[in-house]
Order: C-alpha cells, then structure tokens, then sequence
C-alpha cells in the first residue's frame, strides 16, 4: 500500500480540526495555547507534504519560518500568561475580557 | 513498512491531538502535546524531512514543551474549569463548527474551482527521491529565502525583550526587593 501526499492532507486537516474545537470548547488559556500550537503542527505538516508532492523545498524553508514564529510566539504568549496571573487566580479565559486590569 | 509508520504516527498523532483537548489536568494535555509532536516529526522523517524532524524534536518537543511545563508548574496545576457558559451554547456550536471546516476543507480538497484549476497542485501520489536534504533545505534558505532568515533574528529578539519585560514584576515600589514566593521571569529563549 502506497502512502500518497493526499493521506497526509487528510490527517493535518483532522488534527488542525481537533485544534480548532479545543481552541473554541476548552476555557483553560493554557490548554488553548497548546491547542494553537497542534494548529501550527497541522499547518506545518501540510506543508512538508505540499512540498514533496510539488518536489520543492521551499516548503520545507517556509516551516523553518513557522517554527521560528512559533517559538517567539510561545515565549510572548506565556510571558503574558503569566503576568495575568500574577494580578489574579485561575485560568479562565472570560476573566479576562479586558484589556485593563 | 511505509504504510505501518504512516497509520501507527498517525494514530499517536491523532490521539495526542484528543488527548490534549480531552485531558482534565493541565500537564497531562502538555504530556499528550509531546507525543502528537513527536509523531508530527515521525511524518517528517517519512517525507524525507529529516532536519525539519530534528528540528521538530528539539524547538518543539523540547524547548516549547519545557517552557510550557515551567509555567504550569509556576502558576500551579489547575484541575479546575468552569462550567459556566458566558456565550450561550458555546460548546456546541463550538464542536459544530469544527467538525464542518474539517469537512469542508476534505470536500474541497480534490476538486477543481470555477476556473478550473484543480484545487491541490502538484501530483498526491507521489515523492521525488533524493529530495528535501539538509543541503538542499539550507541553500534554499541562505539564498531564496535569506532576508527573511535575517528578519527572524529581529523577531527572536524582540520576542526575548519582550518576554523578560512582560513577565517581570513591575512594582515601582518594590524594585529588587528579595522577594523569595515571588515568580521570576524564566529565561525566554
């Protein structure tokens, strides 16, 4: 049984789909920051496989990219979750609902 | 063999990504992120990938994980989620709408638009040998891609600047004060 690029497609479309509900169903910040980070798996995935089916290798660069601007976003993400915290307890995202203390 | 680590990267991949929306207790959904991305770098190694795998393991299964479990366990472990919905049926509309991009995105994958361009370009059948080494990889990013690769530097940067300013405390007031039950900021990067 050959594995084809379309194999691929389907499963970084189901997991971006999983994801997305987390994102939207879970309430802890820190359960949906990890759900925006399958996204981003998902999302790179996609792009290995593109890349192969159209014999490119500037897909594979672009997941550098993604990678990089993942990892600066975790660090801002998290530097934010935290200094929320700092001001109040639990990790519910609608209490925060403004942009003021 | 090709098909075997397909379905078995895919059944971790896929049960990780479950995992981590399903999991009651906050580092358990990290431990759960950990397997669904070193699946994710099993797939890579599949496609002939292997520096985006290694490169997978170490950024993400490393570095991004860890630092999500410093901040859990800095914040402390939190079991607790409220039930309550502020947006009414939040959760099923939720659900509803993911499932239906899933299928819209499979359903329109394949196909051909208006214009009748097919939808997804390139053959699904099959990969070029020899393809998408380290060598290859790095020379399309010093040269195709370089201004970008340099912008990169000035994200990390800022993102490290802004990590540290954000997670320090900021109390006028207090300024160094020792104050030992105090979170200090983790180092970014």
């Amino acid at each position: 049984m050959r594995i084809t690029g379309a194999y691929y497609l389907v499963l970084a479309a189901l997991v971006f789909g999983i994801g997305a509900v987390g994102l939207l169903v879970r309430r802890n910040v820190l359960v949906m920051f990890m759900c925006v980070e399958l996204m981003l798996n998902a999302v790179t995935l996609t792009f290995v496989a593109f890349s192969r089916m159209l014999d490119d290798v500037g897909g594979q660069a672009i997941v550098f990219f993604v990678l990089v601007v993942a990892a600066a976003e975790v660090a801002v993400g998290l530097a934010i979750i935290v200094a929320i915290f700092r001001r109040r307890e639990g990790a519910t995202a609608d209490d925060v609902h403004l942009l003021k203390g | 063999m090709e098909a075997f680590v397909f379905f078995a990267a895919a059944a971790i991949l896929l049960g990780g990504a479950l995992g981590v929306v399903l999991a009651r207790n906050t580092v358990h959904s990290a431990l759960f992120l950990v397997g669904a991305l070193i699946a994710v770098a099993v797939l890579f190694v599949q496609q002939q990938a292997h520096l985006l795998a290694a490169v997978q393991v170490i950024v993400y299964a490393g570095a991004v994980v860890v630092l999500f479990l410093f901040v859990i366990m800095l914040l402390g472990v939190d079991d607790y989620e409220s039930l309550e919905e502020t947006i009414p049926f939040q959760r099923p509309a939720g659900i509803v709408l993911g499932v239906a991009a899933v299928v819209a995105v499979i359903a329109l994958a394949g196909n051909t638009w208006a214009t009748g361009r097919p939808s997804v370009r390139g053959s699904l059948t099959g990969p070029a040998s020899g393809f998408g080494n380290v060598e290859a990889v790095g020379r399309e990013l010093f040269t195709t891609f370089l201004w970008p690769f340099e912008l990169t530097a000035v994200l990390l940067v800022l993102a490290v600047v802004g990590g540290v300013v954000l997670a320090r405390r900021s109390h006028p007031g207090s300024g160094d004060a020792p104050d030992a039950s105090a979170p200090r900021s983790e180092g970014a990067e």
